[in-house]
């Protein structure tokens, strides 16, 4: 009966581990300098000088700038796609809210759901902010679209054999060595976009709307959806109704990286059930000269 | 009772049929549908967007096939963990489809990458993301091919150990490979223990890893479905999947191979299911009274209509039918009782990663291409011709004692 005695002792400590507290996931190591673009959406007209910069910074196409003059686009709603990385919507005046021009992009959020997706570590939060994508360690899951939280990435399903995951870099290139601003921000005739700390951006647009409590509504979206993103818009008309999605203060990957390191971190859980099971295979077996 | 034992099908039954021919045409259209892909892109044989970047080649040949492939690590853990001898004869027909099941999980995942070729990146250390629900599915999934292939050494050890009988020029090679059997065979029988428990415990992981997949998309996954407790539901759904697959199998290869059904066994595996429903069911029911959702059930939306028969038909229906004994006795009862489980457990995966999911900016809803249709059919009739080729060959089914051997 010792077999039996020992996998009751193995059992009852495999029991106790398994109740320990989960680690909880802290999201991503970011700079506390970290930059960051502001958006005041009662400053932009829809001129969509940004989005001719913006594909001309990432090389995505190369229409004339007068191409963007063109207002038609505005009948129907756009996402962003893999040669627009930022798209300029219009929202008519209605009986609630004044006429509002809203840019859409990845909102390099602070802790990004695509990056704690991505199975091989292709999508990146860099601690100063912008969320970079390598397209040669990208196996091409398209996990990272399922999971984001604002359903901005784009795939090239056009392209057979090297296809991308494509979305606005927050311009890298220029940001992360501080040779430049943004493509979207350095053009913008209203300047409607700020680039700058994330910290100052925040304080800027407090003072703006505490100053016009008229003009805007009161919330910065951005400074605190899915746990804050680099992006941070003001308005004067509800995000709702510019199709920003409501999402909580909380990013979607506390819980999915919560229940992976409760159950994986070092593989405590899957080895105390080899144990549990190496145990039973062993106490269970029907041998007669074991008694 | 009369003696059985494994043996290569000798029933007479003629290894090319009818069925056989279809399968072999649907066969060679799936793989069409694959050379498109490989030379045209994803655009061309699919309907995936940048809205709903996973369809039924994630939902049907992943996420489905690796439930449904769950009798090969349940039945080994009735077997030889807790040594249920009876239900030994179930061990090879199932370990033989999850091999392949598995097999072709992993191929449609490699079919559905942008960047396929990039696959090795899963392994190497420097690229590992611990963060990600998909890259422990996928390192778990790798694992288990793995050990699936290792467990079924033994039986082809068994089969050609003393028989080794190449053709023509390769006759030379006979004595060197039937010492590498043999050498296998001392070995495996040492180490196939382990590679029996680990093949259960990379189950548990992965089965249940698959249901986190889309807890990090709360926007987009119905309420109904959308649940941190979702990797629990999807274990104790995969056990209930992978005893009912063991004996839909058993009872469909008894009737497609002219043998008798071996009803003594399964109407007694068949009392398991009920009470595996019975503890999934109320899971879920828990998990629904808890999240505050009940009121969804009664929302006039396909995603509500869609979990009625999930649990219904899948779920309770089977379970009452599962509960009388007699309907466990009749093969043809039992075999539909088991059908609604497995259908059950379809429309949940198919639920979860498709009706339930809802892009936050789609003009039109996600449906299959003809083209991944087919895809998926023809990987489905490649997964039979190959288990109907094995049963052929190696000692699967249990057989009717035989004076001579094969």
């Amino acid at each position: 009966m010792t077999t039996r005695r020992e996998f009751l002792k193995i059992a009852g400590v495999a029991t106790t581990t398994m109740v320990l507290p989960a680690q909880a996931s802290n999201g991503p190591h970011l700079d506390s300098e970290r930059f960051g673009v502001l958006a005041d959406l009662t400053l932009c007209i829809g001129c969509r000088k940004c989005e001719w910069a913006c594909a001309g910074a990432n090389e995505l196409s190369s229409y004339p700038i007068e191409y963007y003059d063109d207002t038609c686009v505005f009948e129907k709603y756009r996402r962003p796609t893999t040669t627009e990385y930022t798209v300029v919507n219009r929202f008519p005046a209605s009986e609630t809210s004044v006429q509002t021009d809203a840019k859409v992009q990845c909102m390099h959020c602070e802790h990004p759901a695509c990056v704690s997706a991505c199975i091989v570590g292709a999508l990146q939060k860099d601690p100063m902010g912008p969320v970079t994508y390598d397209a040669d360690k990208c196996i091409g899951c398209r996990y990272c679209m399922v999971a984001c939280t604002f359903q901005v990435p784009a795939y090239e399903y056009l392209n057979a054999t090297t296809p991308q995951v494509r979305k606005c870099t927050l311009c890298s290139d220029k940001t992360l060595n501080g040779s430049g601003k943004p493509a979207c921000v350095e053009i913008c005739p209203r300047e409607a976009l700020t680039f700058g700390k994330r910290s100052e951006l925040l304080k800027i647009a407090e003072q703006r709307i505490r100053r016009n409590p008229d003009r805007y509504i009161d919330h910065v979206y951005g400074e605190k959806e899915a746990g804050g993103t680099s992006w941070m818009m003001i308005s004067g008309t509800d995000f709702k109704e510019l199709k920003f999605p409501e999402v909580g203060d909380e990013s979607p990957a506390v819980v999915t990286e919560t229940i992976q390191h409760g159950i994986f971190r070092g593989f405590s859980g899957p080895l105390m059930l080899l144990g549990l099971l190496g145990a039973t295979m062993k106490a269970m077996k029907k041998d007669p000269s074991d008694g | 009772m009369a003696n059985t034992r494994p043996a290569p099908l000798n029933t007479g039954v003629p290894f090319l049929t009818k069925g056989t021919w279809v399968l072999i045409i649907l066969a060679v259209s799936g793989i069409s549908v694959l050379i498109a892909r490989l030379f045209f892109g994803l655009s061309f044989v699919t309907n995936l967007d940048d809205q709903y970047p996973w369809g039924i080649w994630i939902a049907i040949d992943v996420a489905t096939g690796v439930a449904l492939a769950a009798g090969g690590f349940t039945t080994a853990f009735l077997a030889h963990v807790i040594h249920a001898h009876r239900y030994h004869a179930l061990v090879r027909p199932a370990l033989l489809t999850a091999m392949f099941g598995y097999t072709f999980a992993a191929l449609g995942v490699c079919v559905d990458l942008g960047r396929y070729y990039n696959i090795w990146h899963v392994m190497l250390p420097s690229m590992w993301q611990g963060n990600s629900v998909l890259f422990e599915v996928g390192i778990c999934v790798m694992m288990y091919v793995t050990v699936l292939y290792i467990e079924f050494l033994p039986i082809v050890c068994e089969r050609f150990c003393g028989r080794v009988n190449l053709p023509g020029i390769f006759a030379k090679l006979n004595k060197p490979v039937d010492n590498l059997l043999h050498f296998l065979q001392r070995i495996m029988h040492k180490f196939i223990s382990f590679f029996i428990l680990a093949g259960v415990v990379l189950s548990c992981a992965h089965q249940s890893s698959l249901g986190s997949l889309m807890v990090i998309a709360p926007g987009k996954v119905h309420q109904l479905w959308h649940s941190p407790v979702l990797p629990l539901l999807f274990l104790l759904s995969a056990f209930a999947s992978g005893l009912a697959m063991a004996t839909f199998e058993s009872l469909v290869a008894a009737k497609a191979f002219g043998l008798k059904p071996e009803i003594h066994i399964l109407r007694r595996l068949g009392r398991f299911i009920p009470i595996l429903l019975i503890v999934y069911f109320g899971a879920k029911l828990i998990d629904l009274v808890n999240r505050d959702v009940l009121p969804l059930l009664l929302e006039n939306s396909v995603q509500s209509i869609m979990f009625w028969i999930e649990i219904t038909v899948g779920i309770v229906a089977p379970t009452i039918l599962l509960l009388s004994e007699k309907i466990r006795q009749n093969p043809a009862t039992l075999l539909f009782s088991v059908s609604l489980v497995v259908f059950g457990i379809i429309i949940n995966r198919v639920n979860v990663f498709i009706i339930a999911y809802k892009p936050l900016y789609a003009d039109k809803i996600y449906v299959p291409a003809w083209t991944e249709v087919l895809l998926t059919v023809g990987f489905m009739s490649i997964l039979i011709l190959l288990y109907r080729t094995y049963v052929f060959i190696f000692p699967i089914l249990e057989m009717e004692e035989q004076g001579s051997d094969v």
